[in-house]
């Protein structure tokens, strides 16, 4: 717990109260942002590829919504199995309330689906390149929103003060940029060639120096704006609970793979790009995770 | 009409009757509570005192719980209560996650959030809340805060100056008032809460929904 002033001055205790709630958006948030995050990422890097390298990305029309499929699905999974009452989902559809983010994410991860399938059935039974080139567009266009409302979620959580909608937006969108792109490395395989690969790695490298200053930006200046932010941010400072797990994050999710990516680029090793982009991956999850969890330690009455 | 409370923590005891009554009324279940009261000491020996700081749902203006709720399951009554349903409610937690006050829990028999109503039940029947006639020292102040010659409306008025509502930094215009209270009884980082030491109590936290 921070030390406040006042607790010098005042010497307050609480003496006797109700035990407060445990963690209310456990570890199944993890996952289902860490998921969203890998399933937006690859439709975002493979309109990215389609334009930079068309005769390398050529093959990944389908693996790649195949692999966004299998990640939204996780997403929705575990979104789904946070619920207290599962079965009652379908209220979200029969009973929407559209200032939510929840509502409007539910309704866009739906269509988003829908339209990974329509990829599917474009490249894998119609294998219309040209359609399918087509909608993708549509595909990223609706991907941006998707991968953005957990932030609008988390901002509209007015308890937690940490979680602001600019900073937490732009970190969903390197989230995605860096899953995706660390993906697309490790599905890649042989068919795309090393020109394509050192593009993801420009990504890679990129959104994980971006998250990093966004992180320490948050880390340095945060406390100075918010005294909930400053208490918050306790517990990943000096022997903090999180300390360990957020700087494990840091490191393994930005930079390692941002060293990584460098020496892959010096000795041309797609190895090293490789195990840059399974760092980025595991670390994500860390990050992402402690990043939940501080905000709920703190007692709001 | 916009129903408020009011809370004079010159005259709270820290009785916890007002808990209890409000246990029974609604049937809240072991281990969650709609209303609870909090004691902070505060002051070094032999400069010390307690202060009883009773805690429910603000039913803001601008509730968050509201606006989060994906299937309004949270809703405004035309009286100005946040009232829930908890047929409709999906047991996502984002109204817990979104309530600065943490007066919202996940009910471990139902699995669904649930929160103070103001007895919203009792005022339909023209009753006050349970927690107003347990009061033994009429602390709870109850009413109508459009109505300038309700018991509410004239406390507010006569303790102008010494009226605080809890974290009115959040802008969620909170209807649930206190009079003579501090940076100690309304702001939760203005004292320590140290891990099992209580006075009757070792436990600091407890799993919501009783799982997860």
């Amino acid at each position: 717990m921070a030390a406040h002033e006042i607790l010098a001055a005042t010497n307050a205790v609480v003496t006797l109260d109700v035990a407060l709630p445990g963690i209310v958006w456990p570890w199944l948030v993890t996952v289902n942002m860490w998921a969203k995050s890998i399933g937006t990422g690859v439709i975002f890097m493979l309109f990215l590829l389609l334009r930079k390298h068309p005769e390398a990305a050529g093959s990944l029309r389908f693996p790649t919504t195949v692999v966004s499929i299998i990640f939204i699905h996780i997403f929705l999974l575990f979104t789904l199995a946070d619920l207290h009452q599962p079965f009652k989902m379908w209220h979200i559809f029969f009973y929407p309330h559209l200032t939510s983010a929840i509502t409007v994410g539910a309704w866009m991860a739906t269509a988003f689906v829908g339209l990974l399938f329509l990829l599917a059935f474009l490249s894998f039974i119609k294998k219309d390149n040209a359609a399918f080139d087509k909608t993708l567009t549509w595909v990223v266009i609706l991907a941006i929103p998707v991968t953005l409302y957990t932030a609008g979620l988390m901002s509209q959580c007015t308890a937690r003060e940490l979680w602001q909608m600019p900073t937490e937006s732009a970190q969903m969108i390197f989230a995605a940029l860096l899953s995706g792109s660390a993906a697309m490395i490790l599905l890649g395989g042989s068919k795309l060639d090393y020109e394509a690969k050192k593009t993801l790695g420009v990504v890679l490298g990129l959104s994980a120096m971006m998250s990093f200053i966004l992180y320490m930006s948050e880390y340095v200046f945060g406390p100075m704006k918010a005294e909930e932010v400053a208490a918050v941010l306790e517990y990943i400072k000096g022997d903090g609970p999180y300390t360990v797990m957020f700087w494990l994050g840091q490191w393994i999710a930005y930079l390692l793979p941002m060293l990584l990516i460098v020496l892959s680029r010096t000795s041309k090793s797609e190895n090293i790009l490789k195990l840059a982009a399974i760092l980025a991956l595991a670390g994500l999850w860390l990050v992402k995770h402690v990043w939940l969890i501080i905000p709920q330690l703190l007692p709001m009455s | 009409m916009q129903l408020g409370f009011l809370v004079d923590l010159h005259l709270c005891m820290g009785c916890k009757g007002c808990e209890i009554a409000c246990k029974v009324e609604n049937e809240v279940p072991l281990s969650t509570w709609r209303l609870r009261v909090k004691y902070v000491d505060v002051g070094s020996f032999p400069e010390t005192r307690r202060t009883f700081t009773p805690l429910r749902c603000n039913h803001c203006e601008n509730a968050p719980c509201e606006k989060i709720c994906p299937v309004s399951a949270l809703h405004y009554l035309e009286n100005g209560i946040v009232n829930i349903d908890k047929e409709r409610c999906i047991g996502c937690a984002g109204c817990v996650m979104a309530c600065p006050y943490g007066a919202i829990y996940i009910d471990p028999q139902t699995q669904t959030a649930d929160k103070c109503t103001y007895c919203a039940h009792r005022i339909a029947s023209s009753m006050m809340p349970a927690c107003v006639v347990a009061c033994p020292v009429q602390a709870n102040i109850f009413g109508d805060l459009d109505d300038p010659t309700s018991n509410i409306s004239k406390y507010i008025q006569h303790n102008q100056g010494n009226v605080q509502v809890r974290k009115p930094e959040k802008g969620t215009n909170p209807h649930h008032y206190y009079v003579g209270g501090g940076n100690v009884t309304l702001n939760p980082l203005a004292s320590h809460r140290v891990d099992g030491h209580q006075l009757f109590n070792k436990i600091t936290t407890l799993p919501v929904g009783g799982h997860h």
